[in-house]
Parts: structure tokens; sequence; C-alpha cells
């Protein structure tokens, strides 16, 4: 045990890399899924014993195959990519068990292992993303998950997969490109490719060459913006939702756009810094611009959508919006707003799109119309769902209100009334499209696919269940959640230095 | 008994998360057992700051109590009783379930030390009043949804309030506040928009009649009394109270005497019975804020009382119209009888308990020498027999003969209307107890011949304008005769004229608001629908092109900003 300690920020990512490997080998759906739950299950112990190290002993450093940086490769823990690892790594756990009769209704027999390997695959790239401390290093793990998210995508039986995971392969490559363009102009300025390093070569290089400097700076902001879906940069991700394999969509949308929203702490806090993120372009003031944009656009979109899968990829939209609102307001609430919705949203996300899951299991659509007076044919399922949605309106008592606390709070140590009204008024919003799913699910007689429904087996009910008191738990018990986001938030805007 | 750490609200809502797994008997045994054991819990509060919890880094208190808030639990918990017992038949759990839900958050809003446990509190109450309603009949979708907007739009207000009070003053306990700041005006505009007030009155008569034949009952209790009591808490003495408190007088009656739905009726005319308590909280003398206090106790019993004889009407008849029904005395006198006792007590008639109650509003008023609010006040206590104490039972129970002959309700249904009317006579004969507790000593003496004969005077005189002008009351003409002799100073020419104009603003505004909302919904489809431009699939090409407009945007800004430093 003591011999494995120091490794885990490597074992982090390796596991499931060979986890990866291996389940390709695998002939058998449940085969690989037994594989991709026992590396699934090992990933948050891995995580969180990397946060407790970090909480007591302060940011860890590894250094891949011993080589020193900024020469070798360095995985770098602190507090927010530990929390963010925990995160990521929690949630995947938590769901792992619905995949397996989920994946085998969604995805043909002979390609469910691959639909593991992929999984898995996608996991590492996330997971390495998060951990490394290397810009280069996280363009590459951003592929491997970006790569494998694109097969996850196509898995799915809708033949409209196809267009939506090339439209995303498209997009993809686009931002990925300008990522990598911008740490090019980043390594040509400081010469330097490790993200502590950068920093500090950062400011004396600034003097002399400015404009590559910013050049650097858009390129990574619109890049990252792409992976993120920040609006208008968002349209390939309600096809690629709609029309995934639920398990992928449940898993895509609590993971994926959120460790792009880590990279982009990253870029503007710890690279950048605040000084040259928001002070020299107008970095923040576009991007209060476009969340608000998004938190109102997305969810009228969301309003007038018939296909709930959708819908909820719309909210995403929205949510995401308020989550780059926090990291726009820049100062310490707002910063904490939007980290610890950033977990919220995971938790919460995770729980609606489960339940979808379930719902497809059950009876094959998720048209708003056959979900009529499904309430009382699944009914823990869709209480789960009344859960979830109402963290997602921000309703006191749940996760979502943490969020918006915070949000709140931060526009206004900032003076900006109105604001604080566009953050509460788009919740209003919330209530309308969640409000329009649980009225025709509870109070309507049943449609004739609802008719026949009935909860879930209890390896998909349960997740959806854990889910779902887990976004009233965090609405409560906020140390977890609220606390590390705000000593995160705290060291960010205090800088590495 | 020492402290009791169980703050008494939760035992009702943790009660009906269970309540859907109770069927049949132990269900009914449910409903009567968790509201006796809130009662009983919250007469065991002690005063002070009973529970503290940590929560966002601040120190909530979700449980204090003084007489304030034990009087509003108390009733609250009272309501609930009564209201389950009224309800053990409904067949649909959930709103059984959400009801108490519902009530255990308004006990909560009632004992809540802080600000923010009250937005919490306040917030629950809204999710389940939402879902009382839906329980309803089928048209209560929209309304429900409608409902549930308005309510999270006062949330939205309540919250920003909240927030921005607790960033300027850094403490988070609820207790009396001003008017002074932008943040506190928040928080009297959330709260108001739970009493009823204008401008957006109308949510109330809009989405209660719409709730089932016992959502109702609960409905009329709890929301727009939560909102009377933090206002009595919070903005005492805060003079647009009064004026506020005034509008939604005169709006309730003036609807009411308009409208032909028995409930709706009703439901105007708890807005109007809210406006004499906020009023009252306008002037602010303890006096008034005691009058506040005990009308919103005694108006929860009458209200309650009068919305179960109707409920029992839509139960056994299934009609909501007043057209649609009379006659009915013959065959449920009991029901009629108990409407009757609370029609009295709302028109405050000598022996009951609105009449130890409003009294003390108007003589808050009169001490304090605002002549003009006082015969407002004296005025509009006409209306409310007109629109309430008489107009409601009479095309209910009497009138013509519809020809209906529904049995009594059932036992259960019965013995709940008896309750609350044997408390209405037992309060207006003994105020003593009620008086007892209000939060400021009363040395108010209700039966006084002169306070006793006046208000006899006023109710014979409009119950004998009802009667004379009975055979109008069916048009519309005789609303304006009717109006005009409230008001007695306006000439009936001048108001039939202004109600003609009135209503062709109205009507032209009324289509104005379909108009553009209709025109905002088709363009916002247009834009926002499945396949409007912001909701279809775009081509490849056009998503990259927008990629690299946002990347020139940024290198143009960064080109305009000039070099680093």
């Amino acid at each position: 045990m003591r011999a494995i300690m120091p490794h885990l920020p490597a074992l982090q990512v390796v596991v499931p890399l060979i986890g990866a490997l291996l389940s390709a080998l695998l002939r058998r759906g449940t085969t690989a899924w037994a594989l991709a739950l026992l590396v699934s299950w090992t990933m948050p112990l891995i995580a969180a014993s990397l946060l407790l190290q970090v909480l007591t002993s302060g940011p860890t450093s590894y250094h891949l195959g011993g080589w020193a940086p900024p020469w070798g490769i360095e995985y770098r823990v602190d507090l927010l990519n530990a929390f963010i690892l925990l995160l990521v790594s929690g949630v995947a756990a938590v769901m792992m068990p619905f995949a397996r009769r989920s994946v085998a209704a969604e995805v043909d027999q002979d390609k469910q292992s691959w639909f593991y390997s992929m999984y898995l695959l996608c996991l590492a790239g996330l997971l390495g993303i998060t951990v490394t401390g290397d810009a280069f290093n996280i363009f590459v793990f951003l592929e491997i998950s970006s790569l494998s998210t694109y097969v996850l995508i196509a898995l799915g039986r809708d033949r409209r997969a196809l267009v939506a995971a090339y439209q995303y392969l498209i997009m993809g490559t686009i931002g990925a490109t300008f990522y990598v363009i911008g740490i090019g102009l980043l390594y040509l300025v400081t010469g330097s490719l490790n993200i502590l390093d950068i920093a500090e070569r950062l400011g004396p290089a600034a003097a002399q060459s400015s404009r590559p400097i910013l050049a650097a700076l858009a390129f990574l902001t619109v890049g990252i913006s792409l992976k993120l879906a920040l609006f208008p940069l968002h349209v390939w991700l309600p096809n690629a939702y709609a029309y995934a394999p639920s398990f992928a969509t449940a898993f895509l949308a609590a993971t994926a756009t959120k460790v792009a929203i880590y990279v982009l702490l990253r870029l503007f806090f710890s690279v950048f810094g605040i000084a040259i993120s928001f002070e020299h372009l107008p970095v923040s003031e576009v991007m209060l611009a476009l969340s608000v944009a998004a938190m109102f656009i997305a969810s009228l979109l969301a309003i007038f959508e018939q296909n709930v899968k959708r819908m909820l990829a719309y909210s995403s939209l929205g949510q995401i919006g308020y989550i780059t609102l926090g990291i726009s307001l820049a100062n310490e609430a707002g910063l904490t707003g939007g980290i610890v919705h950033l977990f919220n949203h995971a938790v919460m996300k995770a729980a609606l799109f489960l339940v979808l899951g379930a719902i497809v299991f059950r009876i094959g659509s998720v048209k708003l119309a056959d979900l009529a007076g499904i309430g009382r044919r699944m009914p823990l399922t869709m209480a789960a769902f009344v859960i979830a949605g109402l963290a997602i309106i921000g309703a006191p008592g749940t996760a979502g209100f943490i969020s918006k606390w915070y949000l709140a709070v931060g526009a206004f140590q900032k003076g900006w009334w109105p604001l604080v009204f566009l953050i509460l008024a788009s919740s209003m919003l919330a209530v309308v499209y969640i409000g329009r799913v649980v009225e025709v699910a509870w109070f309507r007689e049943p449609s004739g696919l609802a008719e026949k429904a009935k909860d879930p087996p209890l390896s998909m009910l349960l997740p959806v269940l854990v889910l779902a008191i887990a976004t009233i738990y965090f609405g409560f018990d906020t140390q977890a959640s609220a606390g590390i986001a705000s000593q995160a938030a705290h060291a960010l805007l205090a800088g590495i230095k | 008994m020492t402290s009791l750490a169980a703050p008494p609200g939760f035992v009702l809502i943790l009660g009906a998360l269970l309540l859907p797994f109770a069927k049949g008997r132990l269900r009914s045994g449910v409903l009567l057992a968790l509201p006796l054991v809130t009662l009983w819990l919250v007469t065991q509060v002690p005063d002070g700051e009973i529970l503290k919890v940590s929560f966002l880094g601040f120190e909530l208190v979700p449980l204090r109590a003084d007489k304030l808030s034990r009087l509003f639990a108390f009733v609250f918990a009272l309501m609930a009783f009564v209201g389950g017992l009224f309800a053990l038949r409904q067949a649909r759990t959930t709103e059984l379930a959400a009801a108490f839900a519902y009530a255990g958050s308004a006990i909560g809003v009632a004992l809540a030390g802080d600000l923010i446990s009250v937005f919490i509190f306040w917030e629950m109450m809204a999710i389940g009043s939402t879902l009382v309603i839906w329980c309803g009949s089928p048209s209560a979708r929209g309304a429900g949804l409608r409902y549930a907007a308005i309510h999270l739009f006062g949330g939205v207000l309540l919250m920003a309030g909240i927030a921005g009070e607790i960033a300027a003053s850094g403490t988070t306990t609820f207790s009396k506040l001003d008017v002074s700041t932008l943040p506190r005006w928040l928080i009297l505009a959330g709260f108001l928009i739970n009493t009823g007030a204008p401008p957006l009155s109308a949510w109330l008569p809009d989405a209660y009649p719409e709730a089932s034949w016992s959502g109702m009952v609960f409905l009329s209790a709890f929301t727009t009394k939560a909102a009377v009591y933090v206002l009595l808490r919070g903005f005492p003495g805060v003079e647009l109270l009064i004026w506020v408190g005034l509008f939604m007088v005169f709006y309730g009656i003036v609807y009411a005497i308009l409208e032909n739905d028995m409930r709706r009726i009703l439901a105007y005319s708890i807005v109007n019975q809210v406006g004499f308590m906020v009023a009252g909280i306008g002037i602010g003398t303890e006096m008034a804020l005691n009058g506040a206090a005990a009308h919103a106790f005694t108006h929860i019993i009458y209200k309650a009382l009068l919305l179960m004889s109707a409920g029992s009407v839509l139960f056994m008849t299934g009609r909501r119209k007043c057209t649609d029904l009379g006659g009915l005395f013959r065959t449920m006198p009991l029901t009629t009888l108990c409407g009757i006792v609370g029609a009295l007590s709302i028109s405050s008639f000598p022996l009951t308990s609105g009449f130890i109650s409003k009294s003390m509003i108007a003589e808050g008023a009169a001490e304090q020498h605002l002549a003009l609010v006082w015969f407002l006040l004296a005025a509009a206590s006409a209306g409310v027999f007109l629109h309430a104490g008489i107009k409601f039972p009479w095309f209910v129970f009497f009138h013509r003969d519809s020809g209906l002959r529904p049995a009594e309700p059932p036992i259960n249904m019965r013995l709940a209307m008896l309750l609350f009317s044997a408390l209405c006579i037992s309060l207006g004969m003994a105020p003593g107890t009620l008086y007892a507790a209000l939060p400021y000593p009363v040395a108010y003496v209700p039966y006084t011949a002169s306070h006793v004969v006046s208000q006899l005077q006023l109710l014979l005189f409009s119950g004998l304008a009802f009667f004379l002008m009975l055979g109008w009351l069916k048009r519309t003409l005789t609303i304006t005769l009717d109006t005009d002799w409230l008001w007695r100073r306006l000439g009936p020419a001048v108001l039939s004229r202004l109600d003609r104009g009135a209503d062709a603003a109205w009507s032209t505004l009324t289509a104005g608001v379909l108009f553009v909302a209709g025109t905002l919904n088709n363009s916002l489809h247009r834009h926002h629908g499945p396949d409007g431009v912001l909701g279809r699939t775009w081509p490849t090409g056009t998503m990259a092109l927008w990629a690299t407009l946002m990347l020139c945007a940024y290198l143009v800004l960064s080109y305009v900003g000039g070099p680093l430093r």
C-alpha cells in the first residue's frame, strides 16, 4: 500500500487507460461492464486519497518517468483539480451500475465491449486533463477524451447520432486546434509547456511580446469555449446529447463540459492570471454577456422543446451559463458560485439524464407526450426527476440553491443589481421547462406507452436515487461542496505565486 | 417540558413525505395524528431561539418562538388538523401530502428566526401549494403554472433582497426592518406578492378556485397569512401598507360582487380580508397590530369554514356557479347553517369571531385619528357583508330552487365544519383567550353598546340594500348602483360612466396585453422553437463560422486594446 501511495496521480490515469485496452479485448458486454465497474469504483478511492493528501499537506507534484519539470511532464494536484477529480470519478462510479442494463438495451450486442472501452478511454482522458500540470499534455488528453466521445455518441442506435457525432467531431477538432495554436504561441513566447513555468515566465515576457500572448489568450478562450459549449458555440451539444445512448449522455453531461470549464479556470487564473485575462482583454465582459445570453436563450429553447432529452441538453447549456458567469465575475463569491455550481450541476444533471435513461429503458421514448402520466407508473424514478428538477430551478433545500446564492452574492459584491435579477429571473424559465415535464408526468392520464411502464430494476433505480438524494444532501451540507469550492476560489484568486 | 429541538413544521413535512405509503385506515390515522402532534409541539415551544444550525457560513435559527410566532404556528397547525379531517375522503393522496408539506412549511415560516430560514420555508410553501392546485380540476394545470411562476418570482425578489440585506448588514436575524434601503424594499415586495397585493392580486382568484374541493380549504389559510405574519414581524408601521391594504379591501369587494363562481367569490374575499390585516399592519400601533394578528387568526378559521361549506356543495353536486345552485338548504341544512356561521363571522356580526378581531383594526385607525382610513374600513365592512356575508349563502343555499337535492356531506366533513363553527362562535362570545395570546397586551373591550349598535346598523342597512336590489343583482347594471351606495359621495351617473369607461379601457388593455403576449410568444417560438433559427441544427459550416467570428472578435479586441502594460 505504501509503495503505491506516491504514484496515485499517475494511477488515476493509467488504470482506466489499461482498463480501456483490456475491455477492447473482451467479447461479452457484461464482462466489459464488470471491468469498467471495477475501474470506475477504484477511481474515486484514488481521487479521495489525493484530495485528503492535498487538504493535509498542500499541493503535490508527481514527475512522470522521474523527469523533473519543466522538461518532464508534471502531474500537479492542488485543491481545485483534486476536487474535480473526485467529482468526475465519483459521479462516474455512482452511475456505473446503471450502465449494464441501459447499455445492453441501447447498444448493439457486438459493440458493447467497445462502448465500455471508449467509456474508460474517455474517463482516462478527462481525469488526465484534470490531473496534469502540463499544457501540451492537456491537449493530448483532450484529444483522447474527445475521440472516444465521438465514438460513444455514434454508438447510439438513432441514425441521427452519426450526424451529431460527425458535427461534434468537426467542432471538437476546431476547438482542439485553437487550443494547440494557443499553446504553441505561449511556447514561442515563454519556451515552456509546464503550466507553473509558463505562468512564471509570462510576466517578464509580457513586456516585449504582448501581442502573441493576447492572441494565445484569444485562441485558448475560443477553443475551450467550444469544448464547454458556451453560447453561441454550443450547437453541437443538443444533438450529441439527444441521440447518444442514455448512459453516454448522462456521463458526458456530468463530466465532459465540467472538465473543459476546469481547463478554462486553470488558463485564466493559473496561467495568465487575472491581470491579463480580465483586465486587458474584455474577456470577462464578453463572457458575462454570453453567459447571460446562454442562461436565457438556452432556457427558452428548452421551454419549446418536445424531446425531453434534448430539453435537458438545452438546460445544460443554460446551467453552463451560470458557471461561466461565476468565472467572469472573478471575485471570491462569484468564483465560488461558479465552481460549486460546476459540482452541483454535475450531480443533478447526472440524475436527470439517468432518469431519462430509465424511461428509455422502459418505454423507449423521451417525447414529452409519451411521458404523460408516467409519474404514477414509475413513481420513484419520477420523484427523483422532481427532486433534481427542483435543484435545477434552484429551490432552497437543494444543491442548486447554494450555487445561486453564491452567484447572487458575487454579483452583489460587484454592485451589479440588474445581474442579480437576471440570475434569479432566468431560474423562472427553469420553472417552466421543469414544471412542464412534472405536470405532464404526474397530473395527466397515462399515455399508451406509459400505461405499461414501471420503475426500473434496482441496479438502475439505485444510482438515480443516490444522485437525487445527493442533490438534497449538498443543499444542506455545504462543507464538501461549497467549502472546498470557496477555498479553491480563494487560491485561484490569490494566484499561484 | 424543557427545550424541544424538533421544529414542529418538520413533523408535518416529514410526515407528508411518508403519507403516500400509507393506505386506507392507516392513512386516515396519520392524517389526523400528524397535525395533532404538531399542534402539541407548537404549544411546547418555549420562548427564544431554540435551535441553531450553521449553513453557508451563517448561523441559522430555524426555531425561534415568541407570542406572535406561536399564535400563527398554532392556528396553522389547527388548520392542518381540521383540513385533514375535512379531506379524509380525498382520493388523491398527493394532494394531502402536498397540503401537509405546505402547512408544515407555513409553520416553519412562523417559527423561523432568520431570513434565510424564512426564505427556505417560503419557497417550500410555494412548491407545496402549487402541487395542491395541480391536484384540482383539469383547468388547474395552466393556473398552477401561472401560480408557481408568480410565487417563484416573488421568491426571486425576496432572495435578492435577503442576499442584499445580509451583504449590507452582515446579520441574518429576522427582526423589524424599515424601508430605508433597496434590499428591504425588495424583501417587502416579495412578502407583498404573497398577500395578494396589487398589482398582482389576480393570482389568488385565478389559481385557488381551480383546486379540488378540499385543496382550496388548505390554500385559503397558509400563503396569505404567512405573508401577514412576516409583514407583522418585519414591516409594522410602514405607511404604504395602509393604502395597499385598502386597495386590496375594495378590489376584493368589487370583484366578488361581479363574480358568479361561489369559490371565486370567496377567493376575492380572501384578498379583501387580508387587505384589512395589511392596512392594520400599516397603521402600526399596538392596537392595530394586535388587530391584524387576531384577524389573521379568526379569518383562517371562518374562511376555512366558508370554503368547507362551499367544498361540501362542490363535493356533493359537482357545481360551482351561483346560477347553477340555489335552494340547497332543504337537503343540506347543516352545511347551510355552517355556511351562515362563517358568513356572519366574515361580516363581523356581534357574537362571532370576526367582530372581535376586525373592530380592533378600525379602533387602531380611530386612535390615530386616521379619519379617512377609518371611514373606508367601515364602508368596506358593509361591502364584505354584501359580497361574502349574504351573496354567498343566499345564492348557494336559498334564492330560487335549482332542483338539486344533494344529501349532507359525509360525517368527517360535517364534523370539521361543526368544529370550526363552534370555534367561530366561542371566540366571538369569549374573546379573552385569543386576546391573551396576542403579541401585545390588550385593553380592548369589543362589546360596548355603541360599538355593537353601530355595527348592527351597518350590517342591517347593507343587508336591507342587498334585498332591495336583489332584482338587479343578477344584471351588471346594479353593480354600479351597488358600488355607488357604498361610496355614497359619487353620483350613480358618474360611476356608471366610469364603470363603462373602465370596462372599455380594461378590455382594450386586456386585448393589448393578449396581443403583445401572443406576438411575443410567436416570435419566441419562431426563434426558439424546435424549428426556429436557434433551435434547429445548424450546418457544420455555420458552427465553424461562429467559432471563427468569435476568435476574430477577440483578436480585434486585443489589437484595439494595445500592448500589455
